[in-house]
């Protein structure tokens, strides 16, 4: 039987995995005794919050998706926290059928960072926060057009990224690295349209293949044929390209070192 | 000969505006000398002010960040060189910070000061860049001339070091492959003995001077309000009078310990924001001379030492078995970094500078975002040119400074 | 006038140059290569440095224009998304014969490391390209010898436009 290969997630996967492993977590800590604890207790007060821990020097706080804009108006006016550093999604589709969105907010005054983490399932869509940070404006666009997370109230929601006629949103995990169909005949498509593509041919994706008959994008060096033209119907005795000889050496003169002698 | 036979049309053909008074629609870019690379941008204009303006980005994605999520950590190290292309190794210290603090390893201290020289070379090498393009565009070509050549300097210093001129990544996760070759201090000192004067040669040049004070002098106003809303950082930021340097507040590898100075001001406009960038390249030397002193009294040792993680250095490797494995199983399978979500914000010559990883325990990163600061400084002029005139519009872009590599990624 | 008679022929003298149309024609062009200021990318930087005062590629008749309908040859430098694709293609087509292409580096000429869903997999499959310069970044040495390249390239054409074995098509 053909090995089966999972569709729903074309990331690169470990070659080799110990049988006996188990991944590490990083070091969680409470949020008790710490400096954002006060504002824990704001948020806790307006939101509920399902989770809040402390990792690698910020603190983590998972809420429902429903309530991410009173979250951030609570964090924002209340706790200072008046910047919004970067917002998107991680891809959970494949294990949970859902998003994951992180707000990454950051208190200038204290220095300090919080990170939001809510779950959307795959059709649902969340709100936007563009009348609390400018930059979703942008941000969720980004959002939007990577993983097709549709954003309700957003002033200008279209792709922002890729061109407007795209198909697929790359981020997913469904979406392979090089890209599908679509993709790889999007600008000849574009440009010459469909019926070109006999012509212009696929996309070379091994970037080591050297095809040694195809005399237009490889030459012999000294024996160069014009752009495009038959090489068997050219002329042998055109008069090959002169080097100077400080700069480069021809190698088409004088005894080939053999180095296989097998040849 | 005939035009070739393709079906592109007319360019406004496909584009649709509602127009309802006598406004022009006109674009910019994406192929414009001064949108500083692939920055499109679809302005409506009444005469010659701008009241719509349309960003449009993404004609340099490259799916960097898918990219990360099929490569191992050791592997996307030198893709993060072409994110902002003119301060290479600001990204690929970000990146190196990130994973780094994902592990939990502490980088030698030798290494730190090699990064930190570097890291301040390479925000010399931006901002001399930075003149050269916003200088050449508001119409000084001179300084083009001049600045390019001080920066040819330090582009010697850091080919020097890692042997690359523009994509250097001359960073590792855990530290530095290589020490600074023989000579390179001495050559630095002679640099940054030379780069003050050099600076003062462009400061007499241009800050008095009357048409570069017309053209930047209330240009491009970016209200303290709106630098926050839009997440600006670095000079953006700081050129609206708010003091945030990540340098300073949220310190990373010496910086601590160093002595200078964050410049701020609260003019709030482009020449502002040229007043900053020459600021701080001052305070870039300084910084660099201190580091010169520390680096003596360093040890050798210029990777951590992280069995699990990090490839112990080259003579263990070809004399003892057990760090040969590792570093097979390094190389082939990558690292595996627990489970868990970092940001690590750097202050790059940008602005801030961050990767967002989330790790699922396997060597690949299950997520990857990198918080680019031209993104959203690209995002903000949306809010800022309407109003302003034509010819304002390239200055303004040139003294947001994007770099459209970490724009689309 | 016996006295003022000169033998041009023999004494070295000779203010007669005799060459061909073509040779003449390919000497002008080759000599002052306008190149499309493209910056894609990374490249761009170099193809500024190029221009710039260590580098100095005036000096060889290269001046960077900013316009396509002034521009003899466009440099690609750096990565060409498929986003961009189009407009590539449409500002070749803007250019005026006789036009060059240089591909510049490993983006231009095959996508190089970015092999993904976004990147054009080498600018040959939308424009026709003359020479291919690798590197990532070349050096602005490296694009100096391109244009050389190119200048001998151009030389060794037929300056007539019908007459060229160009298959200006992939």
């Amino acid at each position: 039987m053909r090995k089966y290969t999972p569709k729903d997630n074309v990331q690169a996967k470990a070659k080799y995995t110990d049988r006996f492993w188990v991944a590490p977590r990083t070091p969680r800590s409470a949020v008790e005794g710490e400096h954002y604890e006060a504002a824990l207790a704001r948020l806790k007060e307006s939101v509920e919050v399902l989770d809040a821990w402390i990792e690698l020097g910020q603190m983590v706080v998972t809420i429902r998706p429903e309530q991410n804009i009173e979250a951030l108006r609570t964090l924002k006016e209340e706790c200072g926290y008046a910047m919004c550093s970067e917002l998107s999604a991680v891809d959970y589709l494949a294990q949970d059928g859902e998003f994951e969105i992180f707000y990454q907010l950051l208190n200038l005054e204290e220095a300090k960072r919080i990170c939001i983490l809510t779950r959307i399932k795959e059709d649902q869509a969340i709100e936007s926060i563009v009348p609390l940070y400018a930059m979703a404006k942008f941000a969720e666009r980004e959002m939007y057009d990577m993983f097709g997370i549709v954003v309700n109230n957003h002033p200008y929601l279209k792709r922002i990224i890729m061109p407007d006629d795209w198909e697929g949103h790359p981020l997913r995990k469904t979406y392979p690295l090089e890209g599908d169909e679509f993709a790889s005949w999007y600008e000849v498509d574009k440009i010459f349209g469909k019926e070109y593509r006999d012509i212009i041919g696929p996309e070379n994706r091994d970037p080591a293949r050297i095809d040694r008959y195809d005399t237009q994008r490889f030459s012999r060096i000294g024996h160069e044929v014009p752009f495009g033209a038959d090489p068997e119907l050219v002329d042998e005795t055109e008069t090959p390209i002169e080097y100077s000889s400080d700069v480069l050496v021809d190698y088409n003169k004088g005894p080939h070192k053999v180095l296989d002698k097998r040849k | 000969m005939q035009q070739q036979p393709n079906k592109l049309k007319p360019f406004f053909e496909n584009l649709e505006f509602e127009r309802d008074d006598n406004t022009m629609v006109i674009n910019f870019g994406p192929q414009h000398p001064s949108a500083h690379g692939q920055l499109r941008l679809v302005l409506e204009l009444d005469g010659e002010q701008v009241v719509k303006a349309y960003p449009d980005i993404g004609y340099l994605h490259r799916g960097i960040e898918k990219m990360a999520e099929n490569m191992i950590y050791n592997e996307f190290l030198p893709t993060t060189d072409r994110m902002d292309y003119i301060a290479s190794t600001s990204n690929n210290y970000a990146f190196a910070l990130a994973v780094e603090r994902l592990i939990g390893v502490e980088v030698p201290r030798r290494a730190q000061v090699i990064r930190t020289m570097l890291l301040e070379l390479n925000r010399i090498i931006s901002h001399l860049f930075f003149l050269a393009t916003h200088a050449l565009d508001v119409g000084a070509m001179s300084i083009f001339l001049y600045a390019f050549r001080e920066r040819e300097y330090a582009m010697d210093l850091m080919e020097d070091y890692c042997g690359a001129r523009l994509t250097h990544s001359a960073v590792r996760i855990g530290g530095v492959p290589l020490d600074l070759p023989e000579g390179w201090l001495s050559d630095l000192t002679t640099f940054i003995d030379k780069l003050p004067e050099q600076i003062k040669l462009y400061e007499d040049l241009l800050t008095e001077n009357r048409i570069w004070r017309m053209r930047l002098e209330d240009v491009g106003i970016v209200t303290p309000e709106q630098a926050l809303e839009w997440g600006c950082t670095g000079v953006m930021l700081r050129g609206s009078g708010i003091e945030y340097d990540v340098r300073k507040e949220e310190p990373y590898e010496l910086y601590g310990e160093l002595d200078f100075d964050i410049p701020v001001s609260d003019r709030c406009d482009s020449y502002g924001r040229y007043r900053l960038y020459m600021e701080e390249m001052k305070q870039s030397v300084r910084i660099l001379r201190q580091l010169i002193g520390m680096y003596a009294k360093t040890d050798s040792q210029l990777m951590a030492h992280a069995p699990q993680y990090i490839s112990a250095p080259k003579e263990e490797i070809m004399t003892q078995n057990y760090a040969l494995m590792q570093h097979f199983v390094l190389v082939t399978q990558g690292m595996r970094p627990p489970k868990g979500t970092v940001y690590a914000p750097t202050e790059s010559p940008k602005g801030e500078l961050g990767f967002w990883i989330r790790s699922e325990g396997e060597p690949y990163a299950y997520r990857l975002k990198a918080r680019a600061p031209s993104f959203f400084h690209t995002g903000i002029l949306q809010d800022i040119l309407p109003g302003t005139y034509i010819p304002d519009v390239v200055t303004i872009i040139g003294s947001t400074n994007i770099v459209f590599g970490e724009v689309d990624r | 006038m016996a006295q003022h008679q000169v033998n041009y022929a023999s004494s070295g003298g000779l203010p007669v140059a005799l060459t061909t149309v073509d040779k003449l024609l390919n000497w002008g062009r080759s000599n002052s290569l306008w190149p499309l200021t493209y910056g894609l990318a990374c490249c761009a930087i170099e193809m500024m440095a190029s221009g710039a005062s260590r580098f100095d590629f005036d000096r060889m008749g290269v001046i960077f224009r900013a316009s396509p309908r002034q521009a003899d040859v466009m440099i690609l430098a750096g990565t060409l998304s498929k986003k961009h694709a189009e407009f590539a293609r449409r500002l070749y087509d803007q250019m005026a014969e006789p036009k060059w292409v240089i591909s510049m580096g490993s983006c231009a000429n095959t996508g190089g490391m970015f092999n993904t869903y976004a990147t054009v997999q080498g600018v040959d499959r939308i424009i026709p390209v003359d020479i291919y310069l690798p590197g990532c970044a070349p050096r602005p040495e490296t694009l100096q010898y391109a244009m050389m390249m190119l200048q001998k390239k151009i030389r060794r054409e037929p300056a007539d436009m019908k007459k060229r074995k160009l298959q200006r098509f992939v």
